[in-house]
């Protein structure tokens, strides 16, 4: 039974830390501030679908590895992310039967109020840098949602047709 | 799945919960925040985490090592050969100019000893290598393949061929993050080198230029002039370039020149680096500014208020 759940868990936690490593992947200056929030995005997928599996509490974590891995202040990410996480959950039924144009569209926002919060935070914390800087990964990040939820979709499939 | 046959009151318990669980982890996220920004109290969690990231670093850096190391093994003879020729060139030069410089190095400890003053620290370096850059545009950071291991410290000077690249703000086991100087919440005690002014010079987020907020109109400086480490502040050991003056606006109604300087060192090129230990000295000072004293030993006698500059600041953010 355990080793069942481990199985079924295991496609998620490798989607999480390949989007983790996206993250850390090196890019050109110009790319930089364009590339896109993969491990939201990833998020917001899973608890979507699997909302009792990956919930706040997941994505809490996983934004302070995030944290951790940019080198941001302690909890940023955390925050933002179990904030996204949190809507997502609470919307999952009406979220997930969304046409596409409208689900990107709630992507959006979300990827919106996410940069909001590291905005605000950074604000507070007294470091500065043009609004215009956070809305790269914002655009990027939702043209880049129907393309990762399809080979989510897939890989969702595949551990359900396997078991 | 499970949500799908569950009825309509488990589903009202069940997001209760989830609002309740998510006020406990913003407010646990918010506490996070405040202790981090306050006092830096949180580096053993961030160095267990940081541990575990470490094997992900190791295998996103992969393919640019590998990339690497084939352009070198796959290099022709030519290639080699004109390289070799070139390093051998740069060697001879070097060793020209150090041999002037062991000579001047003996006359000013000559001269020091003359004069009684205290002797010159030595700095010792060591070559690390960068794993990657950072990957958030509003911090320039990078992450080295030394850590506290090897000795890194907190704080501690990284430094290019051409000058001061940054300092290390989080020492890991096996790696660190550092600053770079061109971090807007970076500043660094320069002096000029012409004159000895003494002044600050403040990261702009742009990895070409660095600001000097605070000269006064009538201050001696000039585009072209090179700006050296002053020693003050304590994390940076006196004399490295830093960068060289490239405008000096003076508007006459404004009580601060306009100045801004082109850093030495490659910031965006880099791909190793050096840290320096400053030895001779029994302190070393730490980033953060909140419980350290400005400076306990070697440099009390140097006062930090200087009268020919309006605004002192501290070294790093």
């Amino acid at each position: 039974m355990a080793s069942e759940r481990a199985a079924r868990r295991m496609p998620v936690i490798l989607c999480i830390v390949a989007a983790l490593m996206l993250t850390m992947a090196p890019l050109p200056d110009w790319a930089d501030s364009f590339r896109p929030n993969w491990v939201v995005i990833t998020m917001i997928y899973w608890a979507m679908l699997l909302p009792r599996t990956y919930s706040v509490g997941t994505a809490w974590v996983v934004g302070l590895v995030l944290d951790v891995a940019q080198g941001t202040l302690f909890g940023q990410h955390a925050l933002a992310l179990a904030l996204v996480v949190y809507i997502t959950v609470k919307f999952h039924l009406q979220i997930r039967v969304f046409p596409i144009s409208q689900m990107t569209a709630t992507i959006f926002a979300m990827l919106a109020l996410y940069q909001f919060v590291l905005f605000w935070i950074n604000g507070v914390a007294g470091i500065n840098s043009p609004a215009v800087a956070y809305w790269g990964p914002v655009l990027t990040s939702t043209v880049f949602w129907p393309f990762v939820s399809a080979i989510f979709g897939n890989i969702r499939y595949r551990v359900h047709s396997r078991s | 799945m499970v949500a799908a046959n569950s009825n309509s009151t488990h589903r009202a318990a069940h997001s209760q919960a989830l609002g309740l669980r998510f006020l406990l982890l913003a407010a646990l996220s918010i506490a996070l925040l405040v202790v981090d920004h306050r006092d830096r109290h949180l580096d053993t969690v961030r160095k267990a985490i940081g541990a575990a990231v470490f094997p992900l670093r190791v295998i996103v850096d992969a393919p640019v090592s590998t990339w690497n190391w084939l352009a070198e093994t796959t290099a022709t003879r030519n290639e080699l050969q004109s390289e070799n020729d070139r390093l051998h060139d740069e060697r001879l030069l070097t060793h020209a100019r150090l041999q002037r410089f062991a000579a001047l190095e003996a006359e000013n400890a000559r001269l020091r000893a003359m004069l009684e003053a205290t002797e010159v620290v030595r700095n010792r370096v060591r070559v690390a290598e960068i794993m990657s850059v950072s990957a958030n545009p509003f911090r320039h950071m990078l992450v080295i393949d030394k850590g506290s291991r090897e000795g890194v410290f907190n704080g501690q000077a990284m430094i290019d061929a051409e000058g001061v690249v940054g300092q290390v703000t989080q020492t890991g086991l096996l790696s660190s993050q550092g600053l770079l100087i061109s971090d807007p919440d970076h500043a660094l005690p320069v002096e000029v080198n012409r004159n000895g002014l003494r002044t600050i010079a403040r990261g702009t987020g742009a990895f070409d230029q660095l600001d000097l907020p605070f000269l006064p109109n009538n201050a001696d400086i000039q585009a072209g002039d090179l700006l050296v480490t002053s020693g003050l502040g304590g994390a940076f050991p006196a004399g490295y370039p830093v960068a060289i003056v490239d405008t000096v606006i003076r508007v006459p109604q404004e009580p601060f020149a306009d100045v801004s300087a082109v850093p030495s060192a490659a910031l965006n090129q880099v791909r190793e680096l050096m840290l320096v230990w400053i030895e001779n000295t029994e302190y070393a000072v730490p980033v953060d500014n909140s419980d350290t004293p400005q400076d306990t030993s070697a440099e009390s006698a140097e006062p930090v208020a200087q009268p020919n500059t309006e605004n002192q600041g501290e070294a790093g953010g």
